[in-house]
């Protein structure tokens, strides 16, 4: 290995520009004569809009405009959609309600946008939107999804609010599966609903040429071909070729930052419109109210057991909230992103998993890191957890006894897992937290009046989203490959144009260690250019931890290409058989004899061309690969959580975090690292402090960074990191992919240490001091061992 | 519209303010020194640190106005002419301190902080309660606290 190749912590090229504060984040970037947009929001859940005043605010000193929900509709602009059909279990289509960008009729959460100024300032425009009079016909709004299907009807095409009924697995196998079980093991499960809250708020920067009839975006876009699609497809602001989408240095994503939102294509029709840039950068506050929210799932969850402790049969009824309208890819997450994953690390044979997704008035709700597999993780491990304390057997064991040890493992939920071994995580963790010492630590900590407990979270999830065929066939509107563009330049430096998109991961560094590796040449000769679409060709973007296995799999498949080019190239520089041309370490040799050529004068001579003629070999060095995965791929491993919880105050201390995952091959631990920590902070921060709150009248009363509990880093310990490996079989390096899985695995790790430690299931998410004090006072802590 | 005055980064500035603009918007807009971020409106995230007559303020929570006069450094005054780093810019590096970067000058500037009030060996409890003014989403702070007690002793 080299000091800059696979494998290798290497520093990361990007932290120059970020530590400088040379970052060039979207609301960075400023055009002659840009205006801000500010936009008018509904201040009800619920509302018939029956007049809209804006004679007021177009006067306000500034203000170039004002525009309405009812010009947008006028100007033939389209709604904003979800890309995923899903079918319910009777055979019809998910109810796919209007999502105009701004809405004309009817709003539908606090926050629906109805109109936007246009002004010089932000401030002045500010000062204007407060003088756009609307007038509302309050209707009665829906805020609790379990009860959504009674209330009253939010959308015309779907009734009973249902979106889908849908479901996966054999009901009757699973029935009989039950009726053999010695143990059942019921949970109720609120998957608490989040805000991703990256620390950068959304922006949208649009910008027309009259010129040319062409249109630019700048956006904190994960996926800027993505969003060039659907804008132009779907919305129909422009043609494809005619717009440009932008998304330079991001500021976090976590999912978030996937969704085509309203605001980026008010700006750009505006910017048409009024023609100068139009500015909307998002305060807090807007973000509360208009990012994609994540979770929100109501379960029962129900596991047979036999009366030696083997998993017979699994079965869960969830409903799930998507909010006022479907998100880009909000069906698909707690259908095949969560549903498919039940099995866990265990051999099941039946599970049953029945899913109604609901509309209600609120933000609408997709993707946040983890994305259904954190969801799914949960109910596995809290359900193999409860059971193993409910039949007296070790929560540790009773997981051995249904590991599945063969591979490829065809769970009874689609998903075929390729490899693994889930007992070398468990046995690693346990080394690595002390399992053994727990119970006289545990002593100890009661003799302070301390309560400790530990928890396990054996979690799996399938990433490196995805293989094209597979999505499609379950109702993915498009396919999941990647793309690499491989330049090779004369000088011999080399650009890697990536469809991935990196907003944290690294990829500046990570990719540049696997070129430079293959071909040779120094870590520094190798940049690695994303984000823009008038530069990159197509690609998907970046979320599903999909970067590392699909991404970097398209730039390996595009170094072969070179590889072979370069061959012929050397071959005629050295007067030798292309087929005795071998590749090593940088240089190009004839076997067998001392003959080389270095790849830095291999690449000059393929742009000087003079010594092969245009007609057998075209000059030249760039080679384009699309990669499209065979298989997800299933990242698995344990995470052990020992928590302390001070019975007074009922306030949980994380005392030891223990994470053993197993990724496949690593690219760089460093980064691998940092991305389980950061995975784990958030699912802490879903067990321990988050959780989106709307009142019954669906106002979001955790609307701003003081009611709504970010975790801060003394609320966080240092955290244990360590891996196992079995590599990846569907791609060629063997990358699992480690992007999600700290916050898939860390939710359960956390709920089973705190009921563990307090002797009572009824913990409910977040566990705060207050929940976790009221339980207490209604439950025996357990007594030391 | 009132006129204000002040030093940044070393440097005399001025500029047209109104009386409700803030540091943070006359830093980014005026003067397009874009280092100093803006992640929150209620003043917790800590994004937009700078240090103010040497000691760390939200420039979010100051008024352009508030500053006449006053000895401004934001993120571009650390580095030195050349381009060497800060040795807590450099720590951030070696460390691992950060993914995104958004939250990242103002970690830089507060860690700063913590060492003016705390001196150069700081031990990890006293480095998260001290971090309680800055909010990172990305890397669960683990590494933000290794670097930060390695940039205070680089610092000694």
């Amino acid at each position: 290995m080299s000091a800059t190749g696979i494998g290798a912590a290497v520093r990361r090229k990007e932290d120059i520009r970020f530590v400088t504060g040379n970052g060039r984040y979207t609301d960075d970037v400023v055009r002659p004569g840009e205006t801000r947009a500010v936009f008018v929001r509904s201040p009800h859940a619920r509302a018939k809009i029956k007049k809209i005043d804006v004679s007021a605010a177009k006067s306000m000193p500034g203000v170039i405009d004002v525009l309405t929900g009812a010009q947008l509709a006028s100007d033939q602009i389209g709604n904003l959609i979800c890309g995923w059909m899903i079918h319910s279990k009777d055979g019809s289509p998910m109810k796919m309600a209007p999502h105009p960008a701004l809405a004309a009729e009817t709003v539908n959460h606090v926050g629906d946008a109805v109109a936007v100024v246009i002004a010089e300032t932000q401030a002045e425009g500010r000062d204007a939107a407060e003088k756009v009079v609307v007038d509302y016909e309050v209707l009665p709004a829906v805020t609790d999804p379990a009860k959504a299907k009674s209330g009253p009807q939010i959308h015309e095409v779907a009734s009973k609010n249902t979106i889908y009924e849908w479901s996966l697995g054999d009901e009757k196998a699973v029935e009989s599966a039950f009726a053999q079980a010695k143990h059942v093991t019921t949970l109720n499960i609120v998957n608490n609903r989040l805000v991703p809250n990256a620390i950068e708020p959304r922006v949208a920067l649009a910008e027309y040429d009259a010129g040319t009839d062409h249109l630019t975006l700048w956006n904190t876009s994960q996926n800027p071909h993505v969003a060039r699609l659907v804008i132009a497809a779907f919305v129909g602001i422009a043609p494809e070729h005619k717009l440009r989408v932008i998304a330079p240095d991001v500021g976090g994503g976590f999912g978030s930052k996937i969704f085509i939102y309203p605001e980026e294509v008010v700006c750009l029709w505006a910017s048409r419109k009024v023609r100068r840039p139009v500015k909307w950068t998002a305060d807090r506050s807007e973000s509360f109210l208009t990012d994609a929210h994540g979770r929100d799932h109501v379960t029962k969850a129900e596991l047979a057991l036999d009366e030696n402790g083997k998993i017979l049969g699994l079965r869960a009824r969830t409903i799930a909230n998507l909010g006022a309208y479907m998100s880009t890819f909000s069906s698909s997450v707690p259908t095949y992103l969560y549903a498919t994953l039940l099995s866990g690390q265990y051999d099941i044979p039946q599970i049953y998993c029945e899913v109604d997704a609901v509309y209600t008035n609120t933000a609408p709700v997709d993707a946040y890191r983890g994305a259904g597999r954190p969801e799914a993780a949960f109910v596995v491990e809290r359900l193999v957890e409860v059971a193993a304390r409910e039949m007296g057997i070790d929560p540790a064991d009773l997981r051995r006894r249904n590991f599945i040890k063969n591979f490829p493992h065809q769970t009874p939920v689609i998903m075929a897992y390729d490899t693994g071994d889930f007992g070398a995580s468990l046995k690693k963790a346990m080394e690595i937290a002390d399992v053994k010492g727990f119970s006289k630590r545990k002593r100890e900590a009661a003799r302070h009046g301390k309560l400790r407990g530990l928890g396990y979270s054996a979690y799996i999830e399938a990433c490196g989203i995805a293989p094209s065929q597979a999505v499609g066939s379950l109702g993915a509107g498009v396919g999941l490959w990647e793309s690499a563009e491989v330049r090779v330049n004369p000088t011999g430096s080399v650009e890697v144009l990536t469809g991935c998109h990196a907003h944290g991961q690294g990829h500046e560094t990570t990719f540049a260690q696997l070129v430079s590796e293959r071909l040779g040449i120094p870590f520094e000769n190798v940049s690695i250019v994303h984000g823009d679409t008038d530069i990159v060709q197509f690609g998907m973007g970046t979320y599903g931890s999909r970067s590392g296995a699909v991404g970097m799999s398209a730039i390996v498949k595009a170094l072969d290409k070179i590889e072979e080019k370069a061959k012929k190239v050397a071959a005629y520089m050295l007067e030798a058989a292309e087929g005795d041309i071998e590749f090593k370490d940088g240089q190009f040799t004839v076997a067998g004899t001392d003959k080389s050529a270095a790849f830095g004068d291999v690449a000059l001579n393929a742009y000087i061309a003079h010594k092969f003629s245009g007609q057998e070999l075209e000059p030249g060095l760039k080679e384009t690969s699309f990669y499209d995965p065979t298989n997800f791929t299933f990242p698995a491993g344990c995470h052990i959580c020992e928590i302390e919880i001070d019975a007074e105050t009922g306030k949980s201390e994380i005392v030891n975090w223990t994470a053993v995952d197993d990724f496949g091959t690593i690219i760089n631990p460093m980064i691998v690292e940092g991305q389980v920590h950061g995975g784990i902070a958030q699912g802490v921060g879903q067990a321990l402090l988050e959780g989106a709150v709307y009142d019954s009248g669906g106002q979001l009363v955790t609307g701003s960074f003081m009611d709504y509990a970010m975790p801060h880093a003394h609320d966080l310990p240092s955290f244990k990191v360590d891996t196992t490996e079995t590599k990846a079989p569907s791609n060629p390096l063997g990358i699992k992919g480690c992007g999600e899985a700290g916050a898939i695995a860390s939710p359960a790790a956390v709920i089973n240490a705190i009921t563990d430690a307090l002797g009572t299931e009824d913990v409910a998410m977040p566990a705060t001091p207050n929940t976790v004090w009221s339980a207490l006072q209604h439950a025996k802590p357990s007594q030391a061992a | 519209m009132p006129k204000v005055s002040m030093t940044v980064n070393g440097k005399p500035v001025s500029g047209d303010v109104e009386a409700r603009t803030l540091l943070v918007q006359f830093l980014r807009e005026n003067l397009r020194l874009t280092g100093t971020h803006v992640g929150c409106d209620t003043s917790q995230c800590g994004a937009c640190v700078v240090h103010v007559d040497g000691i760390a303020a939200k420039s979010c929570t100051t008024l352009a106005l508030q500053c006449e006069g006053a000895n401004i450094t934001t993120i571009e005054g650390l580095a030195k002419e050349d381009g060497t780093l800060h040795p807590m810019q450099e720590a951030f590096r070696e460390n691992h301190g950060l993914q995104c970067g958004y939250c990242t000058p103002g970690m830089i500037m507060a860690a700063l902080d913590i060492v003016r009030r705390n001196g150069n060996d700081l031990d990890e409890h006293t480095i998260r309660e001290q971090l309680d003014g800055n909010i990172c989403r990305c890397t669960g702070y683990h590494n933000i606290v290794k670097a930060i007690a390695a940039g205070a002793k680089a610092m000694a």
